[in-house]
């Protein structure tokens, strides 16, 4: 009941300001919706700082991320149409294609072309379509931090910067047999992105995917393999929500985590720690992109307008400015300036590292679950913690969970994403 | 004639309240149980019960229930009785022993969870008197003993107050003379406390243990706090299915186990306990 009435409040809440805003929009300003930097700090930086050069007037409006197929699909039904722009996550953009909402923008990428936005990323913005859907626009991932007394227990002749699942596992346990003490930390508590660690990272550096070889033979090596390296974890782990606290305390000296949830780390003690890419295993360096693009609706009352909008946006100027002012990377090729905070100059180069890396695989967040995302990562959490906090042998338990994933896939109908190999139909465990 | 329906006038408003905000999310809650797809079906516990923490929350919430109930009971019947022979400064003994009651159980967690983490002031206090050699994990996987006992302890610390504070109301309306005519007879102090105090507390007892036993089947912030991933219990997981798995279904499933089991052990003690008539 309180639900719904949030709902129902947030809903209106939203109604009344898109309708102000399509007055505003009269008195010609741009409407740019977002799903993205919506706690009132981030939007007023937005409104106030990184859109203060753009010559027109823009209204910032933000959006929950459920309601942004919901709004787009009642201005395709209504008449009149408000938004010029819309700016979300990869897999929030992802309803709106079968919504046939978005404007192609192949003309404005080519235009986009000298600014030096990774091809990987550029591909993202087309949904395997051949045409260009959105475009880049700011970027996060998750990366490894690591107290500066943990180097000198790096194996020999292991660059930091690109750095094996292997030789993580020996430097661990390297800091083990030295100190005594277990000093490798995952996210790995209640409120902690563990769970992506397996969908985003170590799935598909093991196996090329993640649906698909859920229960192949190399998940089973990879689990083995994960087990083991949890022996030199901080037991602690299953506690950690946010990785920046137990890295300051020092319980942790190397650690892996959405960047957001280590710059405070970073922020505090820039001298103390690093910052690199996730390790690589057998088939590539898996990594999740948290990547923010820009879209055009269909029917937008201002197309040259919205066109000019997402070019300001992805000026490297304004790519810098998003990242001083809100903490999200530039994907554009932008120098970042010497005076930028050290701890955001750590945590943009690991990201840099990571998807420039030559054997960069990049894995998208689930697509196409709607609600039921939660149940998706507890199949990989339920994975983990009976192998590797249980002990349970790897092929029994997938098996099992593997029956789990089919029937969400075959009733949510989702299609394989990135980097499972594309598939018609419902994505399906092997 | 019109003074007849007046109670019933004055107690509508609380009723209607209840009705609105209690039996009414009740019902929904147990039609959504045994929902599924908009189809009357048991799934919802039959996923609940195959997930693989569906035992572990059950043992756990038990092995807590049955050791820190009891545990609570003796506690705050000696203390009770100690407190009788107070004189001088009795409320404020009382008001000190009740000072967990005013603290919510959310920041009692944290208060605990500061002192028993790796560099919490257990470990201090441990490691200068040299007990200890270097940081000693007692919340991790790895010392579910430990684990248990700290949740026990903080536990026994936060609601051991919510009973003295029933219990001493209730020795306050036990009259004196009983016990002083035991005395007469030659009763021994811990004749008297078997004989006379203990049955004429029953009443008391029974409540508290009610209350006690149905909070500690419900038992959630404290844990979450201390044992958190490590240490399911049953409304945890309740909270996990409606907000990380958002599969409402098997949430209402286990809110609806952890009310059957809480009105089992109401019905319990209320047909255990009970006073005999002519006692009341």
């Amino acid at each position: 009941m309180r639900n719904v009435l949030a709902w129902l409040g947030s809903t209106l809440f939203t109604a009344g300001l898109l309708t102000t805003a399509a007055d505003a929009s009269r008195a010609e300003s741009l409407v740019f919706l977002s799903t993205q930097l919506r706690p009132i700090e981030e939007a007023q930086n937005m409104r106030k700082v990184i859109l203060k050069d753009f010559p027109r007037e823009v209204d910032y409006v933000t959006e929950q991320p459920p309601q942004l197929p919901v709004r787009i699909k009642a201005e395709q039904q209504g008449v009149t149409h408000t938004i010029d722009v819309v700016g979300a996550l990869h897999g929030e953009l992802q309803p709106l294609v079968p919504l046939d909402a978005l404007v192609p923008l192949d003309d404005l990428a080519g235009q986009l072309n000298g600014r030096g936005i990774p091809d990987q990323l550029m591909t993202l913005g087309k949904f395997g379509t051949a045409h260009q859907l959105y475009i880049p626009w700011m970027q996060a991932s998750y990366i490894m931090v690591a107290n500066r007394e943990a180097l000198p227990y790096l194996p020999g002749g292991a660059d930091i910067n690109a750095l094996g699942y292997d030789q993580l596992a020996s430097w661990a346990s390297a800091i083990q047999e030295k100190t005594g003490k277990r000093l490798l930390g995952f996210p790995a508590g209640p409120q902690g992105l563990m769970h992506r660690f397996f969908e985003g990272f170590l799935y598909p550096s093991y196996t090329g995917g993640v649906v698909v070889p859920f229960r192949s033979e190399a998940a089973e090596a990879m689990w083995a393999y994960f087990a083991l390296l949890w022996k030199s974890v901080n037991p602690n782990s299953t506690s950690y929500n946010f990785m920046q606290e137990p890295l300051l305390s020092g319980d942790v000296w190397i650690g892996f985590d959405h960047i957001a949830r280590m710059l405070d780390a970073l922020r505090q003690k820039p001298d103390e720690f690093v910052a690199f890419p996730a390790p690589s295993g057998p088939k590539g360096r898996g990594y999740m992109p948290v990547l923010a693009g820009l879209a055009v609706v269909k029917g937008a009352p201002e197309m040259n307008g919205a066109m000019a909008l997402i070019d300001y946006l992805d000026q490297p100027e304004t790519q810098i400015l998003t990242a001083r002012s809100v903490g999200f990377f530039p994907v554009v090729k932008a120098n970042l300036p010497p005076d930028l905070k050290p701890g955001l100059r750590l945590g943009a180069n690991a990201i840099e590292k990571m998807q420039s890396a030559k054997d960069a695989l990049p894995a998208l967040l689930p697509i196409g679950l709607g609600q039921r995302g939660g149940e998706f990562d507890k199949v990989f959490m339920d994975t983990f913690q009976l192998v590797v906090l249980r002990g349970q042998k790897p092929r029994a338990v997938l098996d099992r969970e593997a029956e789990t994933l089919r029937r969400l896939m075959t009733e949510t109908d989702a299609p394989c994403w990135q980097p499972d190999p594309p598939h018609t139909g419902a994505c399906q465990v092997q | 004639m019109r003074a007849r329906y007046i109670p019933y006038l004055l107690i509508a408003p609380s009723l209607g309240f209840l009705t609105m905000l209690f039996f009414v999310p009740l019902a929904q809650t147990i039609a959504l149980a045994f929902q599924a797809d908009g189809i009357w079906s048991t799934e919802n516990f039959a996923r609940m019960a195959v997930d693989l923490n569906f035992t572990d929350a059950v043992v756990n919430t038990f092995e807590i229930v049955i050791i820190v109930v009891p545990l609570q009971l003796l506690l705050a019947l000696a203390m009770a009785m100690m407190l009788q022979h107070v004189r001088a400064g009795r409320d404020i003994v009382l008001w000190i022993w009740s000072i967990p009651l005013g603290i919510s159980d959310l920041a009692a967690g944290l208060v605990w969870l500061a002192i028993l983490t790796d560099k919490g002031y257990l470990n201090t206090v441990l490691l200068a008197l040299g007990v200890l050699s270097g940081p000693q994990s007692w919340l991790t996987y790895e010392t579910p003993a430990t684990l248990l006992a700290a949740i026990v302890v903080a536990e026994l610390w936060r609601a051991t107050a919510i009973v003295l504070v029933i219990l001493v109301s209730g020795v306050q309306l036990i009259p004196k003379e009983y016990g002083e005519a035991a005395e007469v007879f030659g009763a021994t102090p811990w004749q008297r406390f078997t004989r006379v105090t203990l049955p004429l507390l029953r009443p008391s007892i029974q409540t508290a243990l009610i209350l006690r036993t149905v909070l500690a089947f419900e038992m959630f912030a404290i844990v979450l706090s201390i044992g958190g991933r490590n240490f399911p219990v049953l409304v945890s997981e309740a909270f996990n299915w409606q907000y990380n798995q958002q599969d409402f279904g098997v949430a209402a499933a286990y809110a609806v186990i952890v009310m059957g089991v809480s009105l089992a052990a109401t019905l319990v003690y209320l047909r255990v306990l009970r006073t005999p008539a002519e006692q009341r």
